[in-house]
């Protein structure tokens, strides 16, 4: 029984929903980790990559590469219209209007009114054909006892592939003295003031930069499920990318990626684990799904706590660095 | 050059020029008319006229509440003034954001100490280059375009490191210096910049009386080594009078007296605004007398 927790867990802990969760970590990290931008809203720039892509696509009936592209310009201007009127002030209005503007986008696609291109409630659904239609690999069972079939696979990779990639680039950009002037925004932005950096262009960029990779995240997340609906974008999606970059280790290249793997691996292991156990009737008055996706909550949670309270730098942070954050 | 530099002499660039509060100098680099900032009901800067000399040092004195970093900011483009006009190098900065104003040469210092704690030290002055190829976003991707001028940077950042007797801090958190290496940090940072007036405000506070002296030597080889215009804003009269060549006072945002230090430590209106007004600064030696009689007796 061990055995098959374990496989559930690792089977979740490299899938594509925790491929996504990761990208969506990556650009929360580049925004609160790197230049110190407090977004709550990441799920909104998820929801805008999801949509624009799916409403292309299975709306309009336009390819995939065109919805990707319209996904992430969506991206590009919700930073724009989010970031030209809060950037400018203090840390707390961004994040105010990110977590303002991410549950206004989601009643706003899931209102009747725009049924013929959100689908409302119901969502929309057809758009990952394209997608399926360009994987390698013949229908079967692959990965031994984690039993990804081959769209699951295909998906995963190209997941995982998008987390190394969009991982790199950061990586690269903040060896650069571009990313000096994003850490410098982040310790005191009045002191790369008063060295002539422009701080309004660099926050802008840096939002802009992590919102598309969040909408990245969006489009894989959607593609895995081959459907979407307003209720997959939660404010919780957020918080969840944020415990991700912390237990990973908030400031560093690889902190999301494991962050992501470790989440989901704890956070299956333990559904799958509480759920055998309320199944075999050990626990008397809790039965049914519910009971058991918001036990095992609860149980991440807790877990949480613990890793945060004997390792609050994350797992690959630097406990240094977090001693000096002071200021 | 004077033959006792313990007593600094009037230099030649400002020898004729009238000990009186906005007084024109023959060649300012900074010129201030009629700027006004005031919170709410109470008005913290108030300067009619106010010309700061090219390649001298400049020292902003004047009592808690008088308006100097308030001064500050309006002139580095931190704040915004209700009303007011000057020129940096003939060239209008009214309105000018405050990384612009540091790119055309004006670079601050902050009161208290902005040291970019997790940052290294060596990197919280290669920051402050100006005109970095590899701060451009397209650019940051392609090393190669940037690495030979950040070889450049380091190798000036090092050089200051050396200067500024920070080079064994070099690798170490900025976080983990104290609070007279910050300022040392500080100085050092905002010279990355290569600016043409350094604008300090309070560099000597809370360090300690050694450090001070470096510190001070520090300012001084900006104007004699570098050819640097400073402004500097200093509680400490010793040190306002050991290193400035010119002593503006201000006094509830106003500009009450300037002169060569020789002769600002007599004006009345400086003693005034530190003391009080002057019958009650007479009243207080009264008081102090009649009380040395009364123990005497």
């Amino acid at each position: 029984m061990i055995e098959t927790l374990f496989f559930d867990a690792l089977r979740s802990a490299v899938g594509p929903t925790a491929a996504s969760y990761a990208l969506l970590a990556v650009g929360l990290n580049l925004h609160f980790g790197y230049t110190g931008l407090l977004n709550f809203g990441q799920v909104g720039f998820m929801l805008v990559g999801a949509y624009g892509m799916a409403i292309t696509v299975s709306v309009f009936g336009g390819p995939l590469w065109l919805g990707v592209i319209v996904g992430v310009l969506a991206a590009v201007v919700l930073s724009l219209l989010l970031g030209a009127p809060t950037l400018r002030l203090r840390a707390d209005y961004l994040a105010i209007t990110t977590i303002a503007a991410g549950e206004i986008l989601r009643f706003l696609v899931r209102n009747t009114g725009s049924d013929a291109l959100t689908g409302s409630v119901f969502g929309l659904r057809q758009f990952a054909g394209d997608f399926y239609a360009l994987s390698p690999f013949p229908p079967g069972d692959y990965l031994g006892p984690l039993r990804f079939n081959a769209n699951r696979l295909w998906v995963t990779l190209v997941g995982w592939g998008l987390v190394t990639l969009l991982s790199l680039l950061v990586w690269a950009l903040m060896r650069s003295p571009w990313g000096r002037v994003l850490r410098s925004i982040r310790e005191d932005e009045d002191a790369a003031r008063s060295l002539g950096k422009n701080v309004f262009l660099f926050k802008m960029q840096s939002l802009i930069l992590g919102g598309v990779i969040g909408a990245i995240g969006g489009m894989v997340f959607v593609l895995a499920l081959q459907n979407l609906t307003p209720e997959m974008f939660l404010p919780q999606v957020t918080f969840f990318a944020f415990a991700i970059m912390i237990l990973g280790g908030t400031g560093t290249v690889l902190g999301p990626t494991l962050g992501a793997v470790v989440f989901w691996f704890l956070l299956t292991g333990l559904q799958s684990g509480i759920r055998s156990v309320v199944d075999s009737g050990a626990i008397p008055g809790v039965a049914g799904g519910q009971a058991v996706g918001a036990v095992s909550l609860i149980a991440v949670g807790l877990l949480l706590m613990v890793l945060m309270i004997r390792r609050p730098q994350g797992v690959l942070g630097n406990r240094e660095e977090l001693r000096l954050d002071v200021s | 050059m004077s033959p006792d530099p313990a007593l600094p002499t009037i230099p030649e660039g400002l020898r004729g020029v009238a000990h009186e509060p906005g007084v024109a100098k023959p060649d300012p680099i900074l010129v201030v008319d009629g700027l006004r900032r005031s919170f709410g009901g109470v008005t913290a800067v108030d300067v009619e006229h106010l010309e700061i000399p090219r390649g001298l040092i400049t020292g902003l004195i004047g009592p808690n509440g008088a308006g100097k970093t308030t001064l500050f900011n309006l002139l580095t483009g931190f704040d915004t003034p209700d009303e007011g006009d000057w020129t940096f190098d003939g060239t209008s900065a009214v309105g000018t954001s405050a990384y612009r104003v540091a790119r055309a040469g004006m670079v601050r210092t902050f009161q208290l100490t902005k040291a970019l704690s997790r940052m290294t030290v060596l990197e919280n002055l290669m920051l402050g280059a100006s005109g970095q190829h590899g701060e451009r976003m397209r650019t940051a991707l392609l090393p190669w375009r940037w690495r030979a001028q950040e070889q450049e940077v380091l190798e000036r950042a090092e050089e200051l490191l050396v200067r500024f007797r920070l080079d064994h801090m070099r690798d170490q958190y900025a976080g983990t210096l104290s609070g007279g290496q910050r300022k040392l940090l500080e100085m050092a940072r905002a010279l990355m910049v290569e600016p043409s007036l350094v604008m300090l405000d309070e560099p000597m506070a809370g360090v300690n009386p050694a450090l001070t002296q470096s510190l001070l030597g520090h300012v001084k080889d900006l104007r004699d080594v570098e050819g640097r215009s400073v402004v500097f804003v200093e509680h400490d009269m010793d040190v306002v009078f050991d290193i400035s060549d010119w002593v503006v006072c201000l006094a509830q945002g106003r500009v009450i007296a300037e002169g060569p230090p020789s002769a600002i430590g007599a004006d009345p209106a400086v003693v005034d605004a530190y003391l009080g007004a002057t019958h009650d600064h007479r009243a207080l030696r009264e008081e102090r007398r009649r009380r040395r009689e009364e123990s005497g007796a």
